[in-house]
């Protein structure tokens, strides 16, 4: 009951309380702890995976439940089980986005397993921008936001780069070396106090660029391949069996769409409610500020990317708004909404037309916005080859990589048709210049 | 010439194929065998015989191909093809000209469109409709899918088989098996369902049309399946010569760098040896805990007698399960006499018959008391042989686990089909679980797997005691496993591992999927343990293992339903005193049996009716949902508000105005539309349109929309909808209005108000999917009618470009009455029901509230559960009747659907009312269910309520349903019966 939540008090924050922070992105969620911890909370990003996360999920939350739900949990209460930490000393933190999905009530089925679990005394965080719960001993105070936002804008800075570096590398190895390097030197940064202003991000923004271009690599052509689909799924090698790992060993580029378009689309939903139904203008003015500020944000990452035409920048979230007027309407927002469907045609439109769309089993927005869109896709971008897989604890690898080896067949097909085409584009050209020389010729001879 | 040859290796999940090819791609050689997943062994096997035979040493190009062969090709560094892709390069090469194949294997089942944009469909995590499925569904009907091909070739009449997933098939052959439905009738509705589930699965919109190809086994070898696809699809499709082999003929044509086959084969013994799957631990560290666990479990037996030397009363009990018949005879003393556990074949009459006679004639001293009879065909075998009494399973086990274990407090039974499961608190059944159709085939499975497998289910389950590394596979529907096993393989388990890691799954599919139990402790620590697919001792050790207590199994585990059956009628026969009916010798020899099908026109749901008659005038009638056909009454109905709302919605549908000035305008009865119609009927009626409704699901309403469908996995009431835009659109109207709303009405139950995804966004899906509503105007704008102030201007906005003489004045008006009318259907909903509780309170009769979502009310969703509720005697009333009663209350979950947010109100304010009992209705596939049901669960047992779900879907099992419904009855009988024992004065 609402009542009986134990809350994370500032007492518990002083006493220096493990803050366990499940683990979405690597590098993304790297920085964020460390933002944490500058922050005075003492945070943790949970490392730990394999079947015991797996089957301790399975054991504490309804097994209908989204695989999300029952992974993230799961890896909770297998580090509470682990012995790593006092369980009498840790708290939890999950995010509540307050949408109109399953996952606003993860934060429930976490507590509801705790309690099965007889760990019902570990205090869980809601990190929320809607109001729904608040403990007094987290604040999501503008500065600790503002910091979060910064690395996260990193966080994508570096994913897109390394993506589009990876592939082509000369020396197997250097990309990734990169970016261990580059996460440790913005955690020093970060230590010193610095690198979350505006100007050094720019700057830093700028150098990562500059230094993941400068990497030596082959120019030779690869298919490119997108990822879309639920978040965590999406960006979780947990959620999605490795995902990454298999893309590459297909002998293809990848490219995943940024967290910050996730983050500017919930802002964004916010005002076109208000704008569908009605509302308060106070609260209009409100989420447009915070949006004006993250699109500042989201600038300065696209402006880093200028004048290196090797690689795609991430796009505008105010482009890829636009790309699904008449496709499927702004007032999808839960879960991922229309923000999915645009990504695809996002992703299309920059050669990455070759698309994963991964779910969990079941996942009631992306019955919408994921397959229930991809018919209406292929007629807006025909070429589009999308591949849906519904990732769930139960559904093996063998079954989600030969679906994902077919669509690459498919997209490896269409590569060489191209290049044919290519060719023959090419001599249809080189027989035009030759007649065209051959009549200029003649001309002067006339 | 030999090293201008190409092998291809198709490697499927049930065989292997393969072909090589000559440089003018002729085929040479082909071959097609069953691997029983002896993977590498098979491969070994093929690649010596051809090297031997065909290629003699030479390197050769090889490309491996097929969905199980993906492991092996990576491992042993061969070079791969995905099958598909395989297909449509043999396509290309063998039949040019081809737009579309279909291809159904062991496990897969794919579409290929090849004109234009290529596009391929797969069946994802589903293997229904694919060889196993029709594997399975022979092992069913006891014979082989050749012979089934053949009867169905026959047929007279298709049934409707849920087409979506294997494991729903069975539930619902079975019943048809258990009325007594023709074979030939039965085995091409089997056909017919494959079919089904392929072009709703795959097509997603796309037609299928032009030059049809049919591949793969099935296509191949069932000339009915072929007929079924052309009749379905109106074409006549090609299988053509070499139809086996497209893929590995796809694969040869891999161009590939040439190697040695002596190489292969090195390189693929020397993967095999490779183990790299998750392990669990053995079930036996030592031959002496197998000893001493045996020696355990031999103790538990029932007394028995020799019949020979007894004469004197006995009774009878008869368990007639979904696909095995038990039968038990006892003494007057309760002492075991005689035994019987077969198979039914589809058919138990002619089991009991011979049963009966076989206790009449060879035991002339015994003078049959009584008997009784449960399970599934209860009251079929009652009414043929007039069986004394009749009980409903769940009692059954309960009656013979006591004769075991007197203080038992948690009961299990896993049996072919199901899993059923209950505490015993204070002497009364309590909190029954029976598996969803989703998981049920445990037992079966094990079976199926260990004939697939090549072994019997006595030889295969022995292998599991042995295991030094159980596979984990995991707790998930069991149609899921055949590919866990699959990568088992490919990761090096051997049988013995198999063996008991499907052990192992079905026991944590019982505990973690069925049961959902946290800590093992929750259930009990006086368990007893029944059913036939507990006698496998690895099911039973792993049981053991998991919830760390050992636990009863009666010597006569498979008997257990019998036996409590004839413990009853012996505990009736002294409460009921009198001579037993059940049918002596003369009667045995004049026995007929004949079925005959009609349809019951009575009502809108139409019931397929199966008489049965047994000669001297007695019949029985199966497949009804009430009592009208048998009894002629309508009696049950008067109390039953979801009949109420359903003639509230008729009367509204058919509500047209004089004058309409507007035109048509079509609003198609589904989800959300179904509570908020008089909301926008009135709206548009006052702004002058003649508003079109679509009518109540139909099956056929249903068909009429299915290939336009995306997802299969959304739950059946958002499919539904295709069919109903496509109803409208068939009446030619010409504009139609299915607006997305994200915001439902606010009823202050809850923190927030929303609908759920699908719910708020499908009118995005019809508009996405439906070409058809191209040609029209589709209205499907967002819109807030939570927003009652801004609302009319934003329909004004919406509804302006359409209509430009609308006035802002005119919609203001029309919004007005159409809040005025929401509120006042909902009032008389509530009014409706309250008078409801007070007349059945008058006439004790109980009380049900069947909760679940407005749009359960249409009787294609709900299959007409609630006239089954009606029949048994109760009131049925609806959430949203008593929802009303109740404040926001704080819950353990984010409460901020409105559907959801009544489903936790009602069960709070059930809590509170000691006649009224819940029953809720759950969509399959509906996620947020997986959310409330668990709370609803939680608010009733939290105040010592009786909580009863049933899950429905396309196709609802109604003899699982009823079980349910029974054991509710049942129990709470108990209760009050027990209450009634605490607090005399309250009796008196």
């Amino acid at each position: 009951m609402e009542s009986e939540r134990v809350e994370f008090t500032k007492e518990m924050r002083d006493q220096g309380y493990t803050i366990l922070v499940p683990n979405m992105l690597e590098f993304h969620f790297s920085l964020l702890e460390r933002v944490l911890r500058l922050n005075g909370y003492n945070a943790v990003v949970l490392k730990n995976h394999g079947p015991n996360v797996m089957s301790e999920g399975l054991k504490y939350v309804h097994n209908d439940t989204c695989v999300p739900a029952l992974l993230v949990i799961g890896q909770f209460l297998d580090a509470l089980h682990s012995g790593e930490y006092d369980v009498h000393k840790t708290a939890l933190i999950i995010t509540q986005t307050g949408g109109g999905c399953r996952a606003s009530n993860y934060i429930f089925l976490l507590r509801k397993a705790l309690k099965k679990a007889g760990l019902e005394f570990v205090p869980v965080i809601s990190a929320n921008l809607s109001g729904l719960e608040s403990a007094s001993g987290f604040k999501l105070t503008i500065p600790l936001l503002r910091q979060m936002i910064a690395s996260l804008i990193y966080g994508d800075c570096i994913m897109c780069a390394s993506n589009q570096t990876r592939p082509y590398e000369f020396n197997k190895g250097t990309t990734d070396r990169l970016i261990e390097q580059w996460n440790e030197r913005l955690i020093e940064q970060f230590n010193k106090g610095k690198g979350l202003g505006y100007k050094e991000m720019r700057d830093n923004l700028k150098q990562i660029v500059n230094e993941f271009d400068a990497i030596e690599r082959s120019s030779e052509p690869k298919t490119k391949v997108g990822v879309v689909g639920e978040i965590y799924v999406k960006y979780s090698s947990l959620g999605n069996n490795g995902l990454e790992e298999f893309l590459k060993t297909q002998d293809c580029e990848y490219m995943l769409p940024g967290i910050m378009g996730f983050i500017l689309f919930k802002i964004d939903n916010r005002i076109d409610d208000i704008h569908l139904y009605g509302g308060n203008l106070f609260k209009l003015l409100l989420c447009k500020l915070f949006l004006r500020y993250c699109q500042r944000m989201e600038n300065i990452l696209i402006g880093a990317f200028k004048g290196h035409d090797r690689f795609v920048p991430p796009t505008e979230y105010s482009h890829i708004k636009t790309l699904v007027k008449g496709v499927i309407g702004y007032g999808s927002k839960m879960g991922e909404g229309w923000l999915l469907t645009a990504e695809m045609l996002e992703l299309a439109e920059n050669g990455y037309e070759n698309i994963v769309c991964a779910q969990p089993f079941g996942c009631l927005p992306n019955h919408i916005n994921g397959k229930g869109m991809i018919r209406r896709l292929t007629e807006v971008h025909p070429g589009i080859n999308i591949v849906p897989i519904d990732y769930d604890l139960s559904a093996t690898k063998v079954n989600q990589e030969n679906r994902i080896r077919l669509m690459l067949a498919v997209a490896h097909d269409q590569t060489a048709k191209k290049a044919q085409q290519q060719v023959l584009i090419a001599e249809d050209e080189a027989l035009a210049k030759a007649q065209e020389a051959w009549q200029n010729a003649r001309q002067k001879k006339s | 010439m030999a090293n201008q040859y190409r092998i291809g290796l198709d490697i499927g999940s049930t065989t292997i194929k393969c072909v090589v090819l000559d440089e003018h791609d002729t085929i040479l050689y082909s071959c097609y065998e069953r691997h029983y997943s002896l993977i590498t062994q098979k491969t070994r096997e093929f690649l010596s015989r051809l090297d031997r035979e065909y290629i003699h040493g030479e390197p050769v190009s090889i490309s491996i191909s097929g969905s199980a062969g993906m492991g092996l090709a990576l491992g042993a560094r061969l070079s791969f093809v995905q099958e598909v892709y395989a297909t449509k390069v043999a396509a290309d090469t063998l039949m040019p000209g081809t737009d579309c194949i279909i291809e159904l294997g062991g496990e897969d089942a794919k579409i290929l469109f090849l004109q234009g944009t290529l596009e391929v469909r797969m069946n994802g995590s589903c293997a229904g409709g694919t060889g196993a499925f029709i594997d399975q569904m022979a092992t069913l009907l006891n014979t082989t899918p050749t012979e089934m091909n053949t009867a169905a070739a026959h047929a007279e009449k298709t049934y409707t088989i849920a087409s979506r997933c294997g494991v729903f098939a069975k539930t619902d052959v079975q019943p048809l098996l258990n009325q007594g439905a023709k074979h030939e009738d039965v085995s091409r509705s089997i056909l017919m369902a494959v079919v089904n589930q392929t072009i709703a699965g795959l097509a997603q919109g796309r037609p299928i049309a032009g030059n049809v190809l049919y591949l793969g086994g099935p296509l191949t070898f069932l000339s009915e399946l072929r007929a079924c696809f052309d009749e379905a699809l109106h074409l006549t499709g090609v299988c053509p010569e070499n139809s086996l082999y497209y893929v590995a003929f796809g694969a040869a044509k891999q161009p590939s760098e040439p190697v040695r086959l002596a190489d292969c084969i090195e390189a693929i013994d020397a993967f095999h040896s490779t183990e790299s799957y998750n392990a669990l631990p053995p079930l036996f560290d030592s031959e002496e805990e197998l000893s001493s666990f045996r020696n355990r479990h031999a103790r538990s037996k029932v007394p028995v007698m020799d019949p020979a030397a007894y004469s004197g009363d006995v009774y009878l009990g008869i368990d007639s399960g979904s696909t095995t018949i038990k039968s038990v005879v006892i003494s007057a003393e309760g002492h075991l006499l005689l035994t019987r556990y077969q198979g039914n074949d589809g058919d138990p009459v002619p089991h009991v018959l011979d049963f009966i006679r076989t206790l009449r004639t060879d035991y002339p001293n015994w003078t049959i008391r009584a008997g009784a009879v449960t399970g599934y065909g209860e009251d079929l075998i009652r009414n043929a042989f007039g069986v004394d009494f009749g009980l409903v399973e769940t009692v059954a086990h309960f009656e013979a686990a006591r004769a075991f274990l007197p203080e038992v407090d948690f009961i299990i039974d896993i049996g072919g089909q199901d899993i059923k499961c209950f505490k015993i608190h204070n002497g009364a059944i309590d909190n029954i679980f029976l598996n969803e159709a989703c998981s049920s085939g445990c037992g079966s499975f094990l079976q199926t797997f260990a004939g697939a497998l090549g072994y019997s289910i006595a030889d295969f389950s022995q292998l599991g005691l042995a295991a030094k590394r159980p596979v984990d596979l995991g707790s998930r529907c069991t149609v899921f496993m055949n590919s866990s096993v699959k990568q088992a393989q490919k990761d090096g388990a051997d049988i013995t591992d198999i063996s008991a890691g499907l052990s192992i799954s079905v026991v944590k599919n019982a505990l973690y999927k069925v049961i959902r139990c946290g800590r093992p402790e929750e259930l009990g620590r006086k368990i007893v343990v029944q059913g036939g697919t507990f006698l496998n001792d690895a099911v039973l050790r792993a049981f053991e293992k998991e919830l760390g207590v050992d636990v009863i199994r009666p010597d006569i585990a498979g008997l257990m339903g019998a036996y409590g059956a004839a413990l009853y009628a012996k505990a009736q026969r002294i409460v009921h005193p009198g001579e037993s009916t059940v049918i002596g010798l003369d009667a045995l020899d004049n026995f007929s049996h004949s079925v005959k099908e009609i349809r019951c026109g009575l009502c809108e749901n139409h019931c397929r009716l199966t008489v049965h008659d047994f000669g001297e005038k007695r019949k029985y009638i199966s497949g009804n949902r009430c009592d009208r056909p048998v009894t002629g009454s309508k009696k049950g109905n008067d109390l039953n508000l979801y009949a109420y709302k359903q003639e509230k919605i008729s009367a509204l549908r058919d509500t047209h105005p004089d004058n309409p000035r507007r035109g048509k305008i079509g609003i198609p009865l589904g989800l959300n539309l179904y509570e908020l119609l008089p909301f926008w009927h009135t709206l548009f009626t006052d702004l002058g349109f003649d508003v079109i409704v679509s009518p109540y699901s139909s099956r056929s309403l249903y068909i009429s929309g299915q290939a336009t469908i995306p997802s299969d996995t959304v739950c059946f009431p958002a499919k539904l909808l295709h069919g109903h835009v496509q109803w409208l659109i068939d009446q030619g109207v010409t504009t139609i209005f299915y607006p997305c709303m994200t915001y439902n009405m606010d009823e202050h139950l809850g923190d927030n108000h929303y609908n759920c995804p699908v719910v708020a966004y499908y009118p995005e899906v019809i508009s996405a999917n439906m070409s058809d509503v191209q040609k029209i105007r589709f209205i499907h704008d967002y819109v807030g009618i939570d927003h009652r102030h801004h609302f009319p201007g934003k329909l004004y906005n919406i509804l302006k470009p359409y209509y430009p003489d609308l006035t802002k004045s005119e919609i203001k008006h029309a919004c007005d009455k159409a809040y005025d009318a929401y509120e006042a259907w909902m009032n008389d909903i509530r009014t409706k029901g309250s008078e409801m509780v007070s007349k059945a309170r008058s006439e004790k009769r109980r009380i049900i509230c069947l909760i679940g979502r407005p749009y359960h009310v249409d009787p294609e969703i709900n299959h007409g559960i609630d006239r089954l509720i009606a029949g048994f005697g109760a009131a049925v009333i609806t959430e949203d009747s008593l929802s009303a009663y109740m404040k926001k209350e704080p819950v353990h979950v984010l409460n901020q659907w409105t559907y959801h947010s009544r489903l936790y109100a009602t069960a709070k304010y059930i809590t509170s009312q000691p006649d009224i009992n819940l029953v809720q209705l759950v969509s399959f596939g509906c996620g947020v269910d997986a959310i409330t049901t668990d709370e609803v669960r939680e608010i009733l047992e939290s105040k010592g309520k009786i909580y009863t779900q049933i899950k429905i879907d396309e196709i609802t099992n109604l003899g699982a349903v009823r079980i349910r419904l029974r054991s509710l009855f049942a129990a709470i009988d108990q209760q009050e019966a027990s209450q009634r024992k605490e607090e005399p004065s309250i009796g008196k």
